[in-house]
């Protein structure tokens, strides 16, 4: 059983990190689209504060443009860590999807902990008598961190679920995946709490596992009741990026190049690369303005006028 | 919430007359006394011909099916025209921000509040913006990406005729402000997909609305503008405007046209010439005043900025930014200013940067950067007592929240206008006016009255707000609209609820205060009431 459950864990490892890249690489993959932002811009500079961006300059494209990647942290930061967006355009949700969202921020924190406690402990720092201080303090963090990102996201999930059936707008919109998903995290969360009460207290177990797994080293689990934590941990980590979870990173994508991606096409060959790659795309719409005139390509049918010509024509004979 | 306000998701392929009704007595109330009756009804005659199942309105024309294959028909296109608006041959323009907003969407509805759509019915659920977004999802991953246990995972949605004709319908109960993409945590965007299922029924069904399309686009196509103005007659009307103001305000000018080599080649949306011809005098008063080189040019779809195609078909776009571009590159001018436009703004500066290649990359810009530069640069001469009045900026979308341009048509106003105040919110924040995304020129049936109650009704209540320590028939006030669809929706409310006479409310563009504090014209440029 014992090795079954380490497979698992290396395959749930992998599945993570597969899912992830392979969202990632399909947006980078994904063909150039047009540019859509939206104001505030954070990283402009000079103007982010009350919304503004560069197009407010007379000949915009002769002036340097001011993005600094601390504006954008400035956003992001708080956007992150307090899901500010949603204090400030949703704060009935926000008292209950916030607690959740530090759950699993301290949860995944908690994860980091037991990491580095691991790579110490394997790499003998902390081992022997002598534990340097900053080992006990990664390790009496992992105590602490654990057990509350636990609690957290319990209660902010139980109250998720409450507020999916009570609320009639968000009952509407609310489906089977979102109440699996939050119970999935209730009981997995549930059962680290058991372990961490009956079997775990320090964490040594959960640390000793993370040595194993980093170490290959497949040796015995005696806890069931721990069996079944490192399980259903495993397959929740596998399970988030395989849906629309996955916000928790793509959401970088969604602000950083679509909400302010203001980049000018200017001085930029590679837009100008790939606007020629796409303009030469087919184009297969049906409607009778597109379809029909011979016209295959998104250059072609964009440069054909399908009602002027005569009209020009007789113009000219006109003047 | 009442029943008749809440609406499922289910609801959508129902077999009824009709999804939901905003009542009367549900519409968020505005400051002051006014009065909405019960809807008109849409004419018989049209409720043969389309299908009217969605609401009290009718927007788009879808032709009703009438026998069992026809229905399906219906159906079968929409689902053709959904696999391609998936692929990137067909959409590699929108393909990327859609398919973000299919799988990311965490249904907080967190953006419901910030929508004056949802906010003006009341909170019917139809205009909650996650409504129409949540059934698209649900047919695109049930029958588009075809996801294992779909029904389970994303919830179900019954795809019959009903489904295609409302959803179409419901594309056109948005402005496509994006106000709730501004405030969604996650980046998600549910105006995109309002437009992308315009464009599945424009691109792939030939179905668009006829304001839009055939009297829209497709005029501009054919005579360089969806006023039908041909080159001739659109120059003949600006010389004409021309010797009109120049009589009026006491100030000689000259409209260039087609002057090769010009620094600027400023495009009009050309509904100004025929509605709001004090607007183009006044872009041809302050540039002749500050020596300004520039000309507009009589090529096809040149002097006319508006591009429909931004509201409901990515072709139509790309034909007439290709265009536009094409003349200023043949006049061998330095640059294209856009008029007092805001989709046309949007469309050519910012939507077009990525579809012109690189032999028509002409530099694109706003007027307002020239226009404050030319009004702090002491070029001309201001007495802004002329502009002693009340004074509120109206923001349009597509110039602030989606282009970022906040500062310089405050400087401007700020600087001649002594008696300007803000509305609430304001600038990236601002609330649409209501005739955002093609409604501003559609006066079909009763379409007018749902922009009254529904659409445009959170912008008048922000403009009585501003001005609610002036309010009534005593004072003078001026509400500045420096886009002509944001002229047009707010001239028909006005109207609607007798604000001309009632609030001695005028509105109209940023120019026209510029050219009425100007000392080297005649005094009272701007007009209220009866002495339009
Ligand atoms: S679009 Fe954004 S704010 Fe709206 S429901 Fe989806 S995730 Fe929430
Ligand atoms: S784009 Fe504007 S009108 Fe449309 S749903 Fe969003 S907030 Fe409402």
């Amino acid at each position: 059983m014992s090795q079954a459950v380490y497979l698992i864990a290396y395959l749930a490892i992998i599945v993570f990190i597969s899912a992830v890249i392979k969202r990632i690489v399909h947006y980078i993959r994904s063909p150039l689209h047009v540019r859509w932002e939206i104001y505030p811009v954070a990283h402009d500079s000079k103007r982010a504060s009350y919304g503004g961006g560069y197009l407010e300059e007379v000949d915009w494209w002769k002036k340097e443009r001011n993005v600094s990647l601390i504006g954008e942290l400035k956003v992001m930061i708080p956007e992150i860590l307090f899901l500010k967006t949603v204090w400030e355009n949703n704060r009935p949700l926000w008292y209950i999807t916030y607690p959740f969202h530090l759950g699993l921020y301290l949860t995944i924190a908690f994860f980091a902990l037991l990491i580095i406690g691991a790579i110490a402990q394997l790499s003998g720092v902390a081992a022997g008598p002598k534990v340097p201080l900053l080992m006990s303090t990664v390790m009496a963090l992992t105590n602490l961190i654990g057990p509350v990102g636990f609690i957290l996201a319990i209660i902010g999930a139980a109250g998720l679920i409450y507020k999916r059936l009570t609320n009639p707008g968000l009952r509407n919109y609310s489906t089977f995946s979102h109440f699996f998903n939050l119970i999935l995290f209730i009981v997995t969360m549930g059962i680290a709490i058991l372990t961490w009460l009956f079997i775990d207290p320090t964490f040594i177990l959960a640390r000793a596992f993370i040595v194993n797994l980093i170490s290959f080293n497949i040796s015995q689990i005696n806890s069931s009741l721990f069996l079944l934590q490192v399980l259903l941990a495993v397959l929740t980590i596998a399970y988030i990026p395989l849906t629309h979870m996955s916000h928790f990173f793509m959401k970088y994508f969604l602000y950083h190049d679509i909400r302010w991606g203001d980049e000018p096409n200017i001085n930029t060959p590679e837009t100008d690369k790939k606007i020629g790659v796409v303009l030469n795309y087919p184009v297969s719409w049906s409607a009778p303005h597109i379809a029909g005139h011979g016209k295959e390509t998104w250059a072609e049918v964009a440069t054909f006028n399908p009602v002027a010509e005569p009209e020009t024509g007789k113009e000219k004979v006109d003047e | 919430m009442s029943k008749s306000k809440m609406v499922k998701i289910s609801d959508i392929s129902k077999d009824s007359d009709k999804l939901t009704s905003v009542a009367v007595e549900d519409l968020m109330p505005l400051p002051g006394d006014f009065e909405d009756k019960e809807w008109d009804e849409i004419p018989e005659e049209t409720r043969e011909q389309y299908a009217c199942i969605l609401d009290d309105v009718n927007i788009l024309q879808i032709p009703l099916p009438k026998t069992t294959k026809e229905e399906e028909e219906l159906v079968n296109k929409f689902i053709n025209g959904m696999r391609k608006l998936f692929t990137k041959e067909d959409n590699w323009t929108f393909l990327t921000l859609l398919e973000t907003t299919m799988e990311y969407c965490a249904k907080c509805n967190t953006c419901s509040d910030s929508c004056h759509l949802f906010e003006a019915s009341g909170e019917n659920e139809m205009y909650r913006p996650n409504y129409r977004t949540e059934i698209f999802r649900r047919i695109y991953k049930k029958y588009v990406k075809e996801e294992p246990l779909s029904k389970w995972r994303n919830g179900d949605v019954d795809l019959n005729w009903r489904t295609v004709a409302r959803i179409g319908e419901l594309a056109y109960r948005c402005n496509i402000c994006r106000r709730c993409a501004q405030t969604c945590p996650i980046g998600a965007d549910n105006a995109l997909v309002a437009r992308e299922i315009r464009k599945i029924f424009s691109q792939e069904m030939g179905i668009a609305t006829p304001e839009l399309h055939k009297s829209g686009s497709m005029l501009q196509l054919q005579y360089g503008s969806s006023t039908k103005m041909n080159k001739l007659i659109v120059r003949d009307n600006i010389d004409f405007i021309d010797e009109d103001f120049s009589e009026e305000t006491g100030y000689e000018f000259k409209t260039p046209w087609d002057v090769e080599g010009a620094d600027i080649l400023l495009i009009h949306n050309a509904g100004e010439i025929m509605a709001w011809p004090e607007n183009i005098a006044a872009f041809s008063i302050i540039f002749q005043a500050a020596g300004i080189s520039w000309t507009l040019s009589s090529d096809l779809a040149a002097y006319d900025s508006i591009n429909y195609g931004v509201f409901y078909d990515d072709v139509q776009f790309a034909r007439t930014a290709i265009l536009q571009a094409q003349a200023a590159t043949r006049l061998g001018v330095k640059k294209i200013v856009l008029g007092e436009c805001g989709h046309a703004h949007k469309a050519l500066t910012v939507i077009a940067d990525r579809v012109l290649p690189e032999p028509l990359k002409i530099p694109r810009e706003s007027c307002f950067p020239i226009l404050r530069d030319i009004v702090m640069s002491g070029k001309i001469k201001f007495d802004p007592e002329r502009n002693n009045f009340p004074v509120t900026l109206h923001d349009p979308c597509n110039i602030t929240r989606l282009m970022g341009i906040i500062k310089p048509q405050r400087d401007i106003v700020k600087k001649l206008c002594p008696q300007f105040r803000e509305m609430n919110p304001h600038g990236p924040f601002n609330y649409c006016c209501g005739g955002g995304s093609g409604y501003a020129i559609m006066s079909r049936n009763n379409i007018p009255e749902w922009r009254f109650k529904i659409t445009g009704r959170k912008k008048l209540s922000q403009i009585l707000d501003a001005f609610s320590d002036c309010r009534g028939s005593e004072m003078k006030k001026y509400v500045c609209a420096p886009c002509s669809n944001c002229k047009g929706q707010i001239r028909d409310i006005f109207k609607r609820y007798d604000l001309f006479e009632k609030e001695q409310l005028a509105y109209g563009g940023l120019v026209e205060l510029i050219v009425n504090a100007m000392v080297d014209v005649n005094p009272g440029y701007i007009k209220w009431g009866e002495e339009y």
